[in-house]
């Protein structure tokens, strides 16, 4: 069975109307089966609304479903008994930097989750070096959180998560608030724990981030548009403008120069012009 | 300008003042702002001013630090010299109109000025020498024995945590909203204190929005790292007692007598 | 309308422990009617010199000439200077905070004194030049609209004051491809109905080298490279030690150049690369 299994799963939002009581509101999911291996690196993409961060909540139940089933590593999310064996196994990196962390002192925030999970003292400063180590932050552990760049911010999230020695970790628009610097060293060590055998989730705007995974998901409006590899999605100009995202600054070049869609790689562009120059 | 607030930062560093206990220290700034109000003049002021420039020698935090802190809570010391100036009746000193300063006044209001001025370079040294995490800890073993009488000792513990953790962000969130504002002509400068009142809306509206997404995202992450309450938490650091502690209680008893015998002087 | 900058300092927390120069002899200028793409890293001092030139921040020293006024010598009036110089903060949607989308755009107009009319005329102008429908958005509450639509209403905001010079810090961040799209060609239009100098700081820098007529590269506090796109983005080897990116189109015809000898490409857009291919192949 797979690490994360996702069946029929829908979200639907309840908001309150002017009476008081309680009405259906917007399915923020619509109906999404999907499974996700464990070791894998896997892209979510869509517009702004369409639905990923909610499925990303979803995977290690701060969302529980309207209806349908997400089961991870063979708990379901519905089941409040072993949420905390969801939780232990899925770690999340959320979007702004600053909002997720929730001590002053770096260490200490790094702390928090270990502690949370009742791990003996001597064993989680093992685990917040290692982790601090891990994220290169080690340096600065005794710095305040709040003297700290955005991308040194975010890596200490993902130093948060990896202290709870996860074995998935769901990373929602880590990079969004980051400037180019800071979103390489966070795109770096995300490869890095994957290579490690840690599954990772990467929700991202940007189509570089999404050529660097194994597999891609888009959604819009709530449903699941395709799911398949990076490479074959950029070969698909209708799917691209179907769900509102961009080529990569290759593949399109590519196709405004008239080129074949077989050559995906500049080595391939390079070939070709080589052998078709006046 | 308003990041310079620094009540409530960690100053870095492992003087002897940073190693005591965490305890110690809330106990000890507990005490000495209760001596505070016990100093009936000016020559047990010299004492406990003098006792406090002892202890921040000691904790080698740079005084132009503490002083910067103290000029963020200005307007409140000025706000107290000034309602106790006009407000104590006496012997008159000079008449104008409606305004009255008397001699009392004048002393009474230098009085509570040095004792305001005290009382908050007394807590920034708590807070500058302790770590946030050892001093809600602190703060939580201490509250400990009256969780049997409903007191919720770990959650207040956790909003002083998160409390000191988002002062600076939401001064910068402030900082941020106010020159947006600016930008589009805001003035906050001139006009009576109604439309000066009313000039803050436009900040005060966005920073309560801005609060309230923190809050959420917060509540999320802390969630996503298995946050469920203080049953079954452990911690990395222990906080615990050493030497340094029972010197520096005994000293704080010999304080307090100090104190009382100058109140008989 | 021109801006006239000449050895700007700024230091920040002056005397105290972590001061640092944010802004060290910064000089230029910026004719008319032009768009002057900023880019650098965070803390290079780009938002601090932007801060400056509508008079949030005061320099230590240094002038600043808008128009030929200077801005600097403690005379000028701040409300006159921010009529002329508009400035839109990264994340602006977070400034918002009327009733309605309509008394939000207000805002700007009623702090310069004008009156209701002229108010009105305005804000409707504002909301259609950033590609809204007024009478449809108008009556509507900030706080419910999109994050994408919330973006564009405090653009209108600052677009309202009608200044002679608009700058935007980080217009794009954080919008996905398609609304990140939108927004460029809305500044683009933006820039060209009002005539005005577009001042924008860019991460992108396949943006900055489109969007732009000129580019100001900042680096620890000082201007580096100041001139056309071309002419900044030949200084490939500067800018990589200063670990700032091509855009992307250069980049790779350099990837490619490398491997087919021969190739030469100045291109800095998909469109300019795309086209010498194909004048390079049969």
């Amino acid at each position: 069975m797979s690490f994360i299994c996702v069946k029929d799963l829908v979200i639907e939002f309840t908001r309150i109307d002017e009476s008081g009581s309680e009405v259906a509101g917007t399915r923020a999911i619509d109906g999404i089966s999907l499974d996700i291996e464990k070791g894998s690196f896997v892209a979510i993409v869509g517009m702004n609304g369409s639905g990923k961060s909610t499925l990303a909540k979803c995977f290690n139940g701060l969302l529980t479903p309207t209806s349908g089933d997400v089961i991870v590593d063979g708990f379901n999310t519905k089941d409040e008994d072993h949420l905390w064996d969801v939780r232990r196994r899925v770690g999340m990196v959320f979007q702004n930097p600053d909002n997720q962390i929730v001590s002053s002192v770096v260490e200490d925030d790094v702390a928090f989750g270990p502690e949370n999970l009742g791990v003996e003292p001597a064993e989680i400063r093992r685990r917040v070096d290692e982790a601090l180590k891990k994220v290169g932050m080690y340096d600065l552990k005794d710095k305040g959180a709040h003297m700290l760049s955005g991308g040194q911010k975010q890596r200490v999230a993902i130093a948060g998560a990896v202290a709870m020695r996860p074995e998935c970790i769901v990373f929602d628009e880590p990079t969004a608030m980051l400037d180019p610097r800071g979103r390489e060293s966070v795109m770096e060590i995300v490869k890095e724990l994957n290579s490690e055998g840690i599954t990772c989730i990467m929700i991202t705007h940007f189509m570089s981030e999404v050529e660097q995974a194994d597999r891609v998901i888009v959604l819009k409006d709530g449903r699941l548009l395709c799911d398949r590899k990076p490479s074959e999605l950029f070969t698909d100009r209708a799917m691209i403008d179907e769900a509102g995202l961009e080529m990569p600054a290759l593949i399109e070049l590519r196709d405004r120069a008239g080129l074949p869609e077989s050559l995906t790689t500049t080595a391939d562009i390079a070939d070709h012009i080589k052998a078709h120059r006046h | 300008m308003i990041r310079d607030i620094t009540l409530g930062q960690y100053y870095p560093g492992r003087s002897v003042i940073h190693r005591l206990d965490a305890r110690t220290k809330i106990i000890a700034t507990f005490l000495y702002i209760i001596e505070l109000f016990l100093v009936n003049n000016f020559r047990g002021f010299l004492i406990a001013a003098a006792a406090l420039f002892a202890v921040i020698a000691c904790s080698r935090v740079p005084l132009k630090f503490i002083f910067r802190g103290l000029s963020a809570v200005f307007l409140i010391i000025a706000f107290t010299f000034v309602i106790n100036l006009f407000m104590v009746d006496g012997r008159v000193l000079w008449h104008w109109k409606f305004l009255t300063i008397s001699y009392e006044g004048l002393s009474r209001a230098f009085f509570m000025a040095v004792r305001l001025v005290l009382l908050i370079i007394g807590s920034s040294i708590m807070t500058l020498t302790t770590k946030p995490v050892e001093l809600t800890d602190g703060m939580e073993k201490l509250l400990k024995p009256l969780s049997k009488i409903g007191v919720p000792s770990h959650e207040i513990a956790l909003m002083m945590t998160i409390a000191l953790r988002f002062i600076p962000t939401l001064m910068e969130e402030t900082d941020k909203i106010i020159k947006a504002q600016q930008a589009r002509g805001a003035d906050f400068e001139s006009g009576n204190i109604v439309q000066r009142a009313k000039s803050l809306i436009p900040i005060l509206i966005p920073l309560f929005v801005s609060s309230f997404r923190i809050a959420q995202d917060l509540a999320m992450a802390m969630e996503a790292r298995c946050y469920h309450g203080g049953d079954g938490r452990t911690r990395m650091n222990e906080i615990k007692f050493h030497r340094g502690d029972s010197v520096a209680a005994l000293l704080l008893i010999a304080f307090l007598g100090v104190i009382i015998l100058s109140r008989q002087l | 309308m021109s801006i006239k900058v000449r050895n700007l300092r700024y230091v920040y927390n002056a005397g105290m422990p972590g001061e640092t120069v944010a802004l060290d002899d910064v000089s230029f200028d910026v004719p008319d009617g032009i768009v002057l793409g900023v880019i650098g890293h965070t803390g290079s001092g780009k938002s601090t010199l932007l801060q400056h030139l509508n008079g949030l921040l005061k320099p230590e020293s240094g002038e600043i000439y808008i128009d030929g006024e200077c801005i600097t010598d403690g005379k000028a009036r701040m409300t006159e200077m921010r009529r002329r110089v508009g400035l839109v903060f990264q994340y602006p949607e977070y400034q918002l905070f009327e009733e309605t989308v309509s008394k939000d755009v207000a805002f700007g107009p009623k702090n310069l004194g004008l009156d209701e009319e002229e108010t009105e005329k305005r804000v409707r102008m504002a909301i259609e030049l950033v590609g809204l429908d007024y009478d449809e958005i108008k009556d509507k509450s900030p706080f419910d609209l999109s994050g994408g639509m919330k973006r564009r209403v405090a653009i209108a905001g600052v677009i309202a004051m009608e200044p002679k010079v608009l700058i935007l810090d980080e217009p794009t961040a954080g919008l996905d491809p398609s609304a990140h799209r939108d927004i460029l060609s809305m500044i683009r239009r933006i820039h060209d109905e009002m005539g005005i100098i577009l001042i924008f700081v860019s991460h992108n820098m396949g943006d900055v080298a489109s969007m732009s007529d000129r580019v100001l590269v900042m680096s620890g506090g000082r201007i580096v490279l100041d001139g056309s796109p071309e002419e900044v983005f030949s200084h490939a080897e500067e800018l990589d030690e200063m670990g700032l990116a091509l855009p992307p189109a250069r980049q790779i015809m350099m990837d490619i150049a490398g491997r087919v000898p021969g190739l030469k490409s100045d291109a800095l857009t998909i469109e300019e690369a795309a086209s010498d291919i194909r004048g390079f192949i049969r």
